[in-house]
């Protein structure tokens, strides 16, 4: 197909993209000048918009083949990670990547995250954040065209649509079609393979909870708990609606982020422009042969506005409902090779470039947009901060001893006149073996000692050897005594863990002495 | 009303009327589905007011259909507790108390229960850190001075039976003479003298010395180490019931005080006077029976691995 169907119907269809307004480009909009008085002709303004259905063209080209690369990737890495296997040894779970909420345990790969050491998972999300600024900042809203899970999914279901439904015209025809029993077919069997598209997606989600074969085999012999049933519901739900019939009304209502992607672009930002410039005034082929000096490059088939996912005309401008996918390019570069025309009459390019491009300065490539000082900085924060993450996951110990003194009561008095207190010690074993580990008394008088609730005072000595368990924590109640007539009252712990590594750790606390509390 | 009928054109929407520095508010039409969501939610809290408990009454709100109340849902939840709990329960009632220390985790909650069972019932005289009070002559729990045993079994049987009280004919029966009427003030003063240097905490007095010799060691001992089959308390260490000063010791040697704990039988099943004294005696005073004779407290250490899966032993934080 050479020719785009509605090429030669310019003018013959009704406008469907719709009229998102905000047009920056100045010279199109009068702001407050342009309100004029609601004439009678005017139908009277709605409260409630009802959707116009995006039936979305198929359309082949770079950014196409770009997007579906992207959808293969992100879905892949969706599905096949929880079914990593990862050898951790016989006291930690095989499973590369796995949240274990019961547990509270954060396993990726090599790196295992206790909850006191969330830090790292904040220090995650604060670089996923500025990461999306970064992104932003270099190539615009590109989350939002090509990696967001709303547009991949929505890309998903609108494939199924054009496999089952046919292409565009075919879908906009069984649309209006009254429900005859072949619709109905159609419709039920389109419906099932977006549930069942929704039931994979809420699956997979509940295996980086537990572990993945195990569940597998659970959910379907119906062993699993019910919080799995009631994730992968939800979810098939969620997904079922917000992929197969929200679409992009949820970037255009719902998602905070293009809002906040709007605040964050600027003149220098990479954003898909039609250059208004060069295509305008818009005419058909012919028009355009009979009067070359007054029509631009647009030829208005309007193609940009069939193959857009989100059903808007790039040609009004910078606007909400763009994702920045290049759908449009990949279109309007088709048609403008077609009509033997320059391409990139609709392409990514920055606002200020669009300006030096109308004033006659040359088209610029695409990646000088990237170089500007807001990336760096942007990109060295990010850096920054991940690189600081990466130094303490490096330079971590597997060993952690807090100490808190019991409280009431503050001190005890013994029988031979000894002064005992009472502390809680948490032994943290982060290593995927049991280990011995040795906990002394530094700082108190000679004749100090030690005892637990399992080492009995008979066994009380100045360090004890606790065994702790593998990726566990050992709360063990200590009871230390010092000699009658001890003025010390600061000393530590000392924890050391009896292994070739060596690690310690040395935790301050406070001995209580009678007349002190 | 006039600004209603205004249009902007660029996006054929209709214009509020309200302006800021010349930028005008669209009425954008709210999306159909939204007004759906709307209706979902309406349709849901009628669906609601069904089910649920919803319209206030005078006394109470209308029971729902499904009959569901907050109460009712917390005794559901509270004897499904004690359902899961009654396993624990009948191991620790078929376990003879001095056994529990072999079975780490279920002296581990035993323990737990003890200390739930302590608070509601101990606290008012032992205080909260089982420490006592002194003035009172509630004795603390923490040290390890007992007048009366402070092996699980005798702690079990202190519990059930209690210290001079009426309710049991076996319970712990000790009273000390009052000494304020037979001696003088000055033999008064060298006992108190001779009591303190027991302790080591006082020179001493030969004339007090003596007294005690023939008035007082046959239940305190010569040494004053106390007699626990009596409940004579030890006077040669360094926890006092009701203080170490000597006011105090003058006192008790005048008109002694004698403290009343109720024994638990009547009021408590034996299964939580058990956990009471697992609890009691896991404080950091508790005696291994038979200690007097070198028998040495069980190697607990030895099942710690074993312990520590027990949920009272360990968290994963």
């Amino acid at each position: 197909m050479t020719t785009p169907d509605n090429l030669e119907k310019t003018g013959d269809n009704k406008p469907v993209g719709r009229d998102w307004g905000g047009a920056l480009n100045a010279s199109e909009a009068e702001p407050l000048a342009a309100t004029q008085r609601h004439a009678p002709s005017q139908p009277s303004p709605k409260l409630y918009e009802a959707r116009k259905q995006v039936h979305n063209k198929r359309i082949d080209g770079p950014f196409r083949r770009f997007k579906w690369a992207i959808m293969i990737v992100t879905l892949a890495i969706y599905y096949v990670t929880p079914w990593i296997r990862w050898d951790r040894g016989p006291y930690a779970p095989d499973q590369a990547v796995l949240i274990d909420l019961a547990n509270r345990r954060f396993y990726m790969f090599d790196i295992e995250i206790w909850p006191h050491e969330f830090y790292f998972v904040a220090g995650l999300l604060i670089m996923a954040g500025i990461g999306l600024f970064l992104v932003t900042s270099a190539v615009g809203r590109a989350w939002c065209g090509y990696a967001c899970p709303q547009t991949v999914w929505t890309d998903l279901f609108q494939h199924v649509d054009r496999f089952i439904d046919g292409d565009r015209n075919a879908r906009m025809r069984l649309d209006k079609a009254p429900w005859t029993a072949s619709k109905i077919a159609r419709r039920g069997g389109k419906w099932t393979i977006y549930l069942l598209i929704a039931m994979v997606t809420g699956g997979a989600w509940i295996l980086y909870f537990a572990d993945a074969p195990t569940l597998f085999r659970d959910f379907f012999t119906l062993n699993a708990d019910p919080v799995a049933y009631m994730t992968v519901a939800v979810l098939t739900g969620t997904t079922f609606w917000l992929g197969g019939f929200m679409r992009e009304q949820v970037c255009i209502y719902m998602c905070p982020w293009p809002r906040i992607q709007g605040a964050m672009l600027d003149e220098k930002s990479l954003i898909v422009t039609y250059k208004d410039w060069r295509g305008e005034e818009r005419g058909s082929l012919k028009k355009a042969k009979k009067n070359p000096a007054k029509y631009g490059d647009c030829i208005d088939c309007r193609e940009c506005v069939s193959v857009c996912p989100t059903g808007i005309d790039i040609r009004e401008g910078q606007q909400i409902g763009c994702i920045t996918c290049g759908l449009c390019i990949d279109a309007c570069d088709r048609i403008m090779k077609d009509v033997g025309r320059p391409r990139g009459l609709i392409d990514y390019a920055t606002l200020d470039q669009c300006e030096a491009e109308a004033a006659g300065a040359p088209a610029q490539p695409a990646y000088k947009a990237l170089l500007r000082p807001r990336t760096f900085i942007y990109f060295g924060v990010w850096a920054a901060i991940g690189a600081g993450l990466l130094f303490s996951l490096g330079t971590r110990t597997h060993t952690d001893l807090t100490v808190s003194p019991e409280r009431n009561p503050p001190f005890m008095l013994m029988k031979d006149g000894s002064v005992r207190n009472a502390f809680t010690l948490r032994l943290r074993n982060m290593e995927a073996r049991p280990r011995d580990m040795q906990v002394a008394l530094v700082g108190l008088p000679e004749g100090s000692v030690m005892w637990t609730d399992r080492i009995g005072r008979e066994a009380a000595a100045p360090t004890q050897t606790i065994l702790v368990p593998a990726d566990q924590t050992r709360i063990v109640r200590t009871y230390v005594s010092v000699p009658a007539g001890t003025t010390t009252d600061a000393f530590s712990f000392e924890l050391t863990s009896l292994d070739e590594q060596r690690e310690r750790d040395v935790e301050e606390t406070i001995f209580t002495l009678p007349g002190a509390e | 009303m006039s600004d209603k009928t205004r249009i902007d054109e660029p996006t054929g929407t209709e214009l509020v009327g309200h302006e800021w520095d010349g930028i005008e508010e669209l009425n954008t039409p709210l999306p159909r589905w939204w007004l759906w969501t709307f209706y979902a939610t309406i349709a849901w809290a009628a669906v609601y007011v069904v089910l649920y408990p919803a319209w206030p009454m005078v006394e109470k709100a209308t029971d729902g259909v499904l009959g569901w109340s907050s109460r009712g849902e917390l005794a559901e939840e509270l004897s499904a507790a004690d359902l899961a709990r009654q396993s624990t329960f009948e191991r620790i009632a078929a376990t003879d108390i001095t056994k529990l220390p072999a079975d780490p985790e279920l002296l581990g909650q035993a323990i737990s229960g003890g200390a739930s069972a302590f608070k509601q019932h101990c606290v008012q005289c032992h205080g909260a850190g089982a420490a006592g009070y002194e003035q009172f002559g509630y004795p603390n729990l923490n040290d390890d001075d007992w007048i009366w045993g402070g092996d699980l079994e005798a702690i079990q049987y202190t519990l059930t039976h209690g210290i001079r009280w009426e309710g049991s004919d076996e319970t712990r029966l000790s009273y000390m003479p009052a000494f304020g009427e037979i001696f003088d003030q000055g033999q008064i003063d060298a006992l108190v003298a001779h009591v303190k240097s027991l302790s080591g905490t006082g020179p001493g007095s030969a004339a007090g010395a003596e007294l005690f010799e023939t008035n007082c060691a046959a239940c305190h001992n010569s040494s004053g180490s106390g007699d626990r089959i009596q409940g004579a308390p030890a006077l040669n260490d360094a926890i006092w019931l009701y203080g170490d000063s000597e006011a105090s010791i003058r006192q008790q040697i005048k008109a002694p005080r004698h403290g009343v704990m109720p024994g638990w039988s009547d009021k408590l099943d034996p299964v939580t006077i058990k956990m009471l004294a697992a609890y009691v005696h896991s404080r950091g005073g508790g005696e291994y029976a038979g200690e007097a004779n070198d028998e040495v407290a069980p190697d607990l250490e030895a099942d710690d691995v074993a312990a520590v899966s027990g949920s009272a032993e360990n968290d994963n934080s």
